[in-house]
């Protein structure tokens, strides 16, 4: 008889040590159905995956509670390999290809057809030769069902994004007795045609009665193709829907929630009059994993402006190509002079003072003490802290020490002393670090990318605090750049949120939760309007 | 209370030994035991220490400049520089041409005998930087093309540098005699004798001795100011820029550095101190090696700063006194206790020296962390 759900996931929770990550998540798919897996960064979509298909990490941890059943047989999944023969495949989201090798080899890679050849006989299957005809037709078959017409002797180098990701769901195809295929932001890379056509595949697998777990952020998407959908939110279920019975703006509101509860919400989202301080005009930043394509804005004098988004949809990028740290196009213009982007220190001559989301990496010289990380960026710049020494110029250490002790002071890091290495300390002195970098630049204008991200709850109200302070005290404006919604709305004055590259939406940290999540689903604003208002 | 501490008391002393054995190296701490080891046994041999202490203060300094010469490299990010020797044949092409301009008497205006040499010496590092600045900055644009495998390109670029050299030396049109092959009567000679030119130009003012040990504080002094001068260099601006491009380039380059100047200027700096260094040592030595002889000077002073507790990262001036002490102290004390302890063996020190060069060098490579 046939099982009613191909999949079903029964109350599984999930903890690393202390830190639940999942907390009775349950959910059901039913053969031949498209069921949307929704959630913001670090909801618990990919833990939930990793359980599904029995990867180490989670063994590793100690493993997980609750029941997965496919088609109605509990199993306990321990290693990737499990999954798979079980029937279970995933199309990822980096492709797992190799370049070298035709569509039909990497198609077939690892479940070639072989025939016996003569020393196959003497010696054994391995040395039997590829079945290169049955190979070549079966590919030609999986391609032909997601109606791709190219040739599968192609090799896969060179082909268009787009091709690949579909000669990834031929290969999962490809496999005896596949039923769930799990699709991991399967759109992110494509076009705008790609994604059409790939959603359009995704309906004639579904035809031939295989289940598709589709992983994505963009919800019209999920409107258009999806027929259930579930919502996970900080480890919890937040609910689970038919999507006829929905709309847009209930999914968003379901995905941002009640994020910012004890936060509370900053300002009115009113823009001041105030002079512009920066204005940025259709910038392009080519940052591998936040490609930034065309954003423009105003921030003006005294404000507090926030940018926010979900991973890798650009909001990094624009930090680092207003810095020069990667290669961007557009124009810039800070307090009235135009930026020449392609040359570095550009932005902090013009007092811009960046503090990068990659603190060990880009923010700091983790082998040298706090003293000398602190002053480092003006000496090179604005040529500070040196004194003159015959015919060079020296560092000044005591002017150097000096200004440390009052910066640590101030901003409370904790440590032995100036000189300990910047490397021991904990990752919110770390940050506190970059902070008092960034600060003794005497900057007009300072970008902090993702300021709380990895570090604990002190130094982090320390630091939003902080910020709040320098605003109203110095008159310091304030670019933020963070995943963390509710930080942003509890402190800036207007939140640009950016998907795919550009900036959606301008929102006042007090426009609801359904207007964010739609933002951040890379719904313009006109289109949300119309969702909200009907 | 007064238990709980007695049973502490163990581990915290291994504690403190690891991190003694932790800041110091463990092949510092081995070479510096089979240092005092040495020294021991040549007194128990009634060998005469003073003596050598001199020597050993000797080989210092002879070595010094060319040890020196890692420092920038490695702080500005390209690694331990083999390829020294670029600067190193930069130097004898400028000690050639200073003995056959001597020789056709350019500089007989210079009548006090000491004050030759000095000039001597001077016009030869001067001929060598102008030569060796323009190749560093070849070489370090080189570098900049080979990020993440510069020890084995300069490996390969001191080797091939040396060798093109030796075309140079075989085909150099001098005319003083005492440069020129007897037996051909055209190219160089593998030895020249600096007795008649600036052979002992720093070594022999102001030397004196401590009953048999000689101390040469000329060859000191120069040695201690070129490190003076890089530990200034290392204080100032455009040094701790250079520096920051080498520990951290993403850093460097979001505070307004431009990382790949940085590692010309490393490479540069370096490959000018090969050209110098090879002046003072030869001067010391007391004869120019031409031809195979640079070969493998790279290993040996690569080996010293890192014996002296640099990384391939990693380098201060610090780390270039130490080495090179205790590299040349070690082979020093080695040569005539070998000598007396196996006199029929021969070779013994050139093997010891050559097992702690390359063992050295193998450590510390072992010691590199994957990725950048």
């Amino acid at each position: 008889m046939h099982e009613k759900y191909v999949l079903q996931l029964e109350g599984i929770r999930k903890a690393y040590g202390e830190n639940v990550v999942l907390d009775d998540v349950s959910l059901r798919v039913k053969p031949g159905e498209i069921h949307a897996l929704l959630g913001e960064n670090g909801a618990g979509k990919s833990t939930l995956m990793n359980i599904l298909f029995g990867m180490r990490v989670i063994h590793d941890t100690g493993g997980y509670d609750g029941v997965v059943k496919i088609s109605g047989e509990e199993v306990k999944f321990t290693a990737p390999t499990d999954a798979l023969a079980a029937g279970i495949g995933m199309v990822h989201q980096e492709f797992m290809l190799i370049p070298g090798f035709t569509i039909t080899e990497n198609i077939k890679l690892g479940r070639e057809d072989t025939a016996p050849t003569v020393a196959s006989r003497i010696f054994g299957k391995s040395l039997e030769r590829l079945d290169r005809e049955k190979m070549d037709g079966d590919a030609r078959r999986s391609l032909d069902s997601i109606g791709m017409g190219i040739e599968e002797h192609v090799r896969v180098a060179g082909l268009p994004v787009g091709y690949m990701q579909f000669v990834e769901i031929a290969r999962e195809i490809d496999k005896l007795g596949i039923k769930l295929l799990v699709f991991d932001e399967p759109t992110a890379v494509l076009t705008e045609g790609e994604a059409t056509q790939l959603l359009e595949v995704m309906n004639t697998i579904t035809q031939k009665g295989i289940a598709i777990i589709f992983i994505t952020h963009r919800l019209s998407e999920v409107m258009d193709a999806a027929h259930n959908m579930t919502v996970l939110r900080d480890g919890e279920l937040v609910g689970t829907k038919p999507i006829a019975e929905t709309n847009l703006a209930e999914i968003a509101e379901m995905m941002v929630g009640r994020s910012i509860e004890n936060l509370g919400i900053a300002a009115d989202g009113e823009e001041s009059d105030a002079p512009i301080a920066i204005s940025v005009r259709d910038l392009h930043v080519d940052m591998p994993g936040e490609r930034v394509r065309g954003v423009s804005f105003d921030v003006r004098e005294g404000e507090i402006f926030g940018i926010g988004g979900m991973a890798g949809q650009g909001k990094v990028g624009i930090a680092n190509g207003i810095s020069g740290l990667f290669s961007a196009e557009g124009s810039v213009t800070a307090f009235g002079q135009p930026l020449n982007l392609s040359r570095l220190g550009e932005a902090l001559e013009h007092g811009i003072a960046f503090v990068s989301e990659d603190r060990r990496g880009v923010g700091l010289l983790l082998d040298e003490s706090i003293a000398y990380n602190i002053m480092f960026r003006v000496m090179t710049t604005q040529r500070e802290f040196l004194s003159r020494f015959g015919p060079i110029k020296l560092l000044n250490r005591r002017k150097m020490q000096q200004h440390a002790d009052d910066m640590i002071k101030l901003l409370d890091i904790r440590c032995r002393s100036g000189r300990q290495k910047v490397g021991t300390l904990s990752g919110g002195n770390q940050q506190k670090v970059c902070l008092a970098s960034a600060l003794t630049a005497k900057p007009k204008l300072l970008i902090v990318s993702e300021p709380t991200r990895g570090i604990d709850i002190g130094a982090k109200e320390l630091i939003l605090n902080y910020l709040t302070k320098l605003r109203e005290e110095e008159g310091l404006t304030v670019i933020m750049i963070s995943s963390e919604l509710g930080e942003l709305r509890s402190l800036c004055d207007r939140i640009a949120i950016v998907a795919d590259g550009k900036i959606v939406n301008i929102l006042p940290p007090n426009a609801t939760d359904a207007e964010y999540g739609l933002a951040m689903s890379a719904v313009s604003a006109e289109e949300a309007g119309k969702v909200v208002q009907s | 209370m007064s238990q709980m501490t007695a049973k502490n008391e163990p581990s915290t002393f291994v504690k403190n030994v690891k991190r003694l054995v932790n800041d110091f190296g463990l092949p510092r701490l081995i070479i510096l035991t089979l240092f005092i080891l040495l020294f021991v046994m040549a007194g128990i041999y009634d060998m005469n220490l003073p003596s050598f202490f001199g020597d050993v203060l000797r080989r210092w300094g002879m070595w010094g400049i060319l040890v020196l010469a890692m420092v920038p490299g490695i702080q500005s990010g390209i690694g331990p520089n083999f390829g020294v020797t670029v600067g190193i044949v930069g130097g004898l092409v400028g000690a050639v041409l200073s003995i056959n301009m001597n020789h056709a008497g350019v500089f007989d205006f210079v009548t006090n005998p000491a004050l030759h040499t000095i000039v001597l010496a001077l016009v030869a590092i001067a001929i060598g930087l102008a030569l060796a600045i323009p190749m560093g900055i070849l070489y370090g644009m080189l570098l900049n093309r080979v990020k993440g495998s510069e020890m084995a390109v300069s490996v390969y670029v001191g080797f091939s540098v040396v060798n093109l050299f030796n075309i140079l030396w075989a085909t150099f049109p001098v005319t003083a005699s005492i440069l020129i092959l007897p037996a051909t009567g055209r190219g160089l000679r593998q030895m020249v004798n600096l007795r008649d030119d600036f052979g002992g130009a720093f070594d022999e003012p102001l030397r004196f001795a401590i009953g048999d040990m000689t101390i040469r504080p000329g060859l000191l002094i120069v040695f201690f100011l070129a490190c003076f001068l890089m530990y200034l260099f290392t204080r100032s601006r455009l040094g701790m820029m250079m520096s920051a491009a080498g520990s951290n380039p993403s850093y460097a380059r979001a505070s307004g550095i431009n990382v790949e100047k940085m590692r010309v200027l490393g490479t540069t700096i370096s490959t000018a101190l090969g050209a110098v260094g090879i002046i003072i040592y030869a001067q010391s030595f007391g004869f120019l090696q031409l031809y195979l002889a640079p070969l493998m000077m790279g290993f040996t002073v690569v080996a010293s700063v890192l014996l002296g507790g640099a990384t391939v990262r990693r380098a201060r001036v610090f780390d270039v006194l130490l080495g090179a002490f205790l590299f040349n102290g070690i082979l020093t004390i080695a040569l005539p206790l070998a000598n007396t302890m196996l006199p029929d063996v021969p070779g013994v020190p050139e093997m010891l020296r050559l097992i702690i060069t390359y063992g050295i060098v193998l450590y510390a490579l072992s010691k590199v962390k994957g990725g950048r």
